[in-house]
């Protein structure tokens, strides 16, 4: 394919042309991501001198590990031909009830901080899984489209984390998950960028050296081709959803850790981010189509702009209106990418 | 009515439309209520909706593609009866159709197209023989392989009293032997597909069983049907046969995740899977021959060959092809027939699902027709022929 491109656009007359048509190849082979990347460093770099600086993009990255594990599971959703409205609930559930268990825990037994910090974990993670296993059950078995599920399930979660707490933070952990899961690091590396990076491996391994990763793909490409081959698409649609969670609990913990309370309000902005994250780096909203790696920049670069936004001085407000406004010209430049592909075949 | 709504100012004109729907039915002869849903009516009533939607306007030249593709014979007869009124009224009618008696019937000249090319114009008295010549463009031989002979054995597939659910298919039964290629024939509609997909357990049954190599099957489903060496492929392509964004590989090697041969437990070995898919590839003369492209890029022909390619991903031993060369050039069908024949040499046995005539006629050891969702006649060897098929798939004559 890469022959067929250099020949065609060498072949291309005149060199004004020849740019447009290598432009055009580029963008159709990589998304939009490069490009934006491209944009948002030059323009951040011109407005502020710290933006550039190793430090600056190290805290950038730190900053990023929530969103971006949190979009390797909303990426599994899309690429079935989904999505996860709840994420952000399941972030915050997690963070309340892995805060409450572990603070009551602590109080129980203060001498054991580490097995506190065990059951707490344990009991964050079953509660925001559980969510990812209600959206399971209701878009696998029941059929219920994944947008109505997983908003829903948004409102039920919420509501618990703040019944349970009353709305007010959560206090108490041992000091020992806040200083390792928020603060530590080990060999240089802070702890929660290690666990993030475990968690990218897990992911490239499963999605694509094994069967279950195949069929994320296949489910998304074509759910009746699919099943006529023989995969079993509830399940794997089921799996999907608990993933999701699953990957959006474990954010929810490095959070909870990183900011050392237990918060039902935690996670607001995490559906539409990681859904960004993940279209901008080309996952289709059509499902079937996405790549880990891609993602992975996805939320870097979601992160990247916020900081850049920040260090720039623009309203936090305004940056919201950024955020949506870039999604939408993700799916635009989506939209057009597929055009541009189908005039390029042949 | 859309398009062209009777309407007093801004408003529409409800009682204006089913006026002038009522008359449109009455003088077309057509038994249906002018406010039925056309959700509710069966395939050949929404064919004459679609047809009468086409009279209101007092055409003067009328395109009609197979419109009596999904009519019983009465109706069909109606049709033509009313395309010779026009005629008479001074309508040019251009009219396409697979149908060879339909071409007599009513046909003055015959443009024959193929591969997007016209081939030649002819008057509508040319005979069968020459008019398949120009279709085809090669003799039949070239195209369809020489059939290998049925080896004697016990019946692969066995069905007993299929009834589906939807009640589509009515206590059909059937069975096949390894080697053999069993036809279904019938028009659209008329259960053929749907028993099939019964066999495979995509259309839900509502009595009858399956046997395979002489055990019952229960419950019947994709996967463990799969299992137990059994492959559908499915009649449309884009609608269920293939992830269109995905590459060639992804789809050809689908149906062949549960096979060990790509990899231990729950690991795809990549190199595993991309030399298959590249045998694959070879073997189907896919073209590109590049396996990563996604299926979407490759021409129709390519597309189909790629889902066949499934049936050769794994060790199958009863295949069943719905429509596997619809909307397909010669080039592919005849390697696609090949295919099929090599299969059926190596002991596979096939069920052949097709609209396509001459398809059943000279791929098939025997054929079932279908109608209305009943097995109307088995043919068998010599007795293939086009009369004798077709004879079966319309109402019989009241006599």
């Amino acid at each position: 394919m890469i022959e067929t491109e250099r020949a065609a656009s060498l072949a291309a007359p005149g060199p004004g042309e020849r740019l447009r048509l290598l432009f055009v190849r580029l963008f159709v082979r990589l998304g939009v991501l490069p490009f934006l990347l491209l944009v948002a460093v030059v323009v951040f770099a011109s407005l502020s001198e710290n933006f550039l600086t190793l430090r600056n993009l190290t805290n950038v990255v730190r900053q990023a590990v929530y969103l971006l594990i949190v979009s390797l599971g909303q990426m599994l959703a899309l690429l079935t031909g989904g999505f996860d409205l709840s994420v952000g609930t399941i972030l915050a559930l997690t963070s309340v009830v892995g805060a409450s268990a572990m603070a009551a825990a602590h109080a129980a037994f203060p001498d054991l901080p580490w097995l506190s910090i065990l059951l707490g974990s344990l009991a964050g993670l079953s509660a925001g899984t559980a969510i990812g296993v209600a959206n399971g059950l209701g878009v696998a078995l029941f059929g219920v489209s994944p947008f109505i599920m997983t908003l829903g399930m948004a409102s039920v979660g919420f509501g618990i984390a703040l019944y349970l707490t009353g709305g007010v933070p959560v206090y108490g952990m041992p000091r020992e998950f806040g200083e390792v899961f928020g603060f530590g690091e080990l060999l240089g590396v802070p702890v929660p960028i290690l666990v993030t990076v475990l968690f990218v491996l897990v992911m490239l391994v499963l999605v694509y050296r094994t069967r279950l990763g195949r069929s994320f793909y296949a489910v998304g490409g074509n759910v009746k081709a699919a099943r006529l081959s023989g995969i079993d698409t509830r399940r794997v649609l089921f799996t999907t959803y608990v993933l999701c969670a699953f990957l959006a609990s474990i954010g929810g913990l490095l959070l909870t850790a990183r900011l050392d309370t237990g918060e039902a309000n935690i996670g607001a902005s995490m559906p539409l981010e990681s859904i960004a994250a993940c279209v901008i780096a080309g996952v289709s909203l059509r499902g079937g189509v996405g790549r880990v790696e891609n993602v992975v920049l996805g939320a870097l670069f979601i992160v990247l702009v916020q900081n850049g936004m920040n260090l720039a001085r623009i309203e936090s407000y305004l940056q919201t209106v950024v955020l949506g406004l870039l999604l939408i010209l993700a799916v635009i430049a989506d939209q057009l990418r597929l055009r541009l592909m189908a005039s390029l075949r042949a | 009515m859309l398009g062209d709504e009777p309407a007093r100012g801004w408003f529409l004109d409800p009682g204006a439309a089913r006026r002038i729907a009522r008359e449109l039915l009455e003088r077309l002869g057509f038994p249906l209520d002018p406010d039925a849903r056309v959700e509710g009516l069966a395939r050949a009533e929404q064919q004459m909706v679609e047809i009468a939607k086409a009279f209101r306007t007092a055409p003067k030249v009328l395109v009609l593609d197979e419109p009596t593709a999904s009519l019983t014979e009465r109706e069909a007869r109606r049709l033509l009866a009313l395309v010779d009124q026009l005629k008479a009224r001074g309508v040019g009618i251009l009219y396409i159709t697979h149908r060879m008696g339909e071409i007599r019937r009513i046909g003055d000249r015959v443009t024959v197209l193929r591969d997007g090319k016209k081939i030649a114009t002819v008057p509508a008295s040319t005979s069968e023989d020459e008019l398949v010549r120009l279709m085809t463009g090669r003799a039949i031989e070239q195209i369809f392989p020489p059939l290998p002979a049925v080896p004697e054995g016990p019946p692969v597939l066995r069905a007993q009293e299929l009834t589906t659910r939807s009640g589509s298919v009515l206590g059909a039964s059937f069975q096949l032997r390894a080697g053999e290629i069993l036809g279904f024939a019938g028009l659209v509609g008329s259960g053929k597909s749907e028993a099939a997909r019964a066999v495979f357990g995509v259309e839900p049954l509502a009595a009858g069983r399956v046997w395979l190599d002489g055990a019952p099957v229960e419950p019947l489903a994709p996967a463990s049907m799969l299992a137990r060496g059994v492959l559908y492929l499915p009649p449309d392509r884009r609608e269920e046969g293939l992830a269109m964004m995905r590459p060639a590989r992804e789809n050809m090697t689908m149906a062949a995740l549960d096979r060990p041969e790509l990899g231990p437990g729950p690991w795809l070995g990549r190199f595993k899977e991309a030399r298959l898919a590249h045998e694959l590839a070879r073997r189907i003369e896919l073209r590109p021959a590049n396996p990563e492209r996604a299926v979407e890029l490759f021409s129709g022909g390519n597309q189909q060959k790629v889902l066949f390619a499934r049936a050769l991903a794994r060790p199958v031993r009863l295949l069943m092809l719905d429509e596997p060369t619809v909307g397909v050039d010669m080039a592919t069908r005849a390697s696609l027939y090949r295919l099929i024949v090599e299969l059926a040499e190596k002991g596979t046995a096939i069920l052949l699902v097709s609209s396509d005539l001459p398809e059943i006629l000279h791929l098939s050891h025997r054929v079932l027709v279908f109608h209305r969702g009943r097995i109307r006649a088995e043919l068998e060897g010599a007795a293939i022929g086009e009369e004798a098929v077709l004879q079966h798939f319309f109402e019989r004559e009241a006599a």
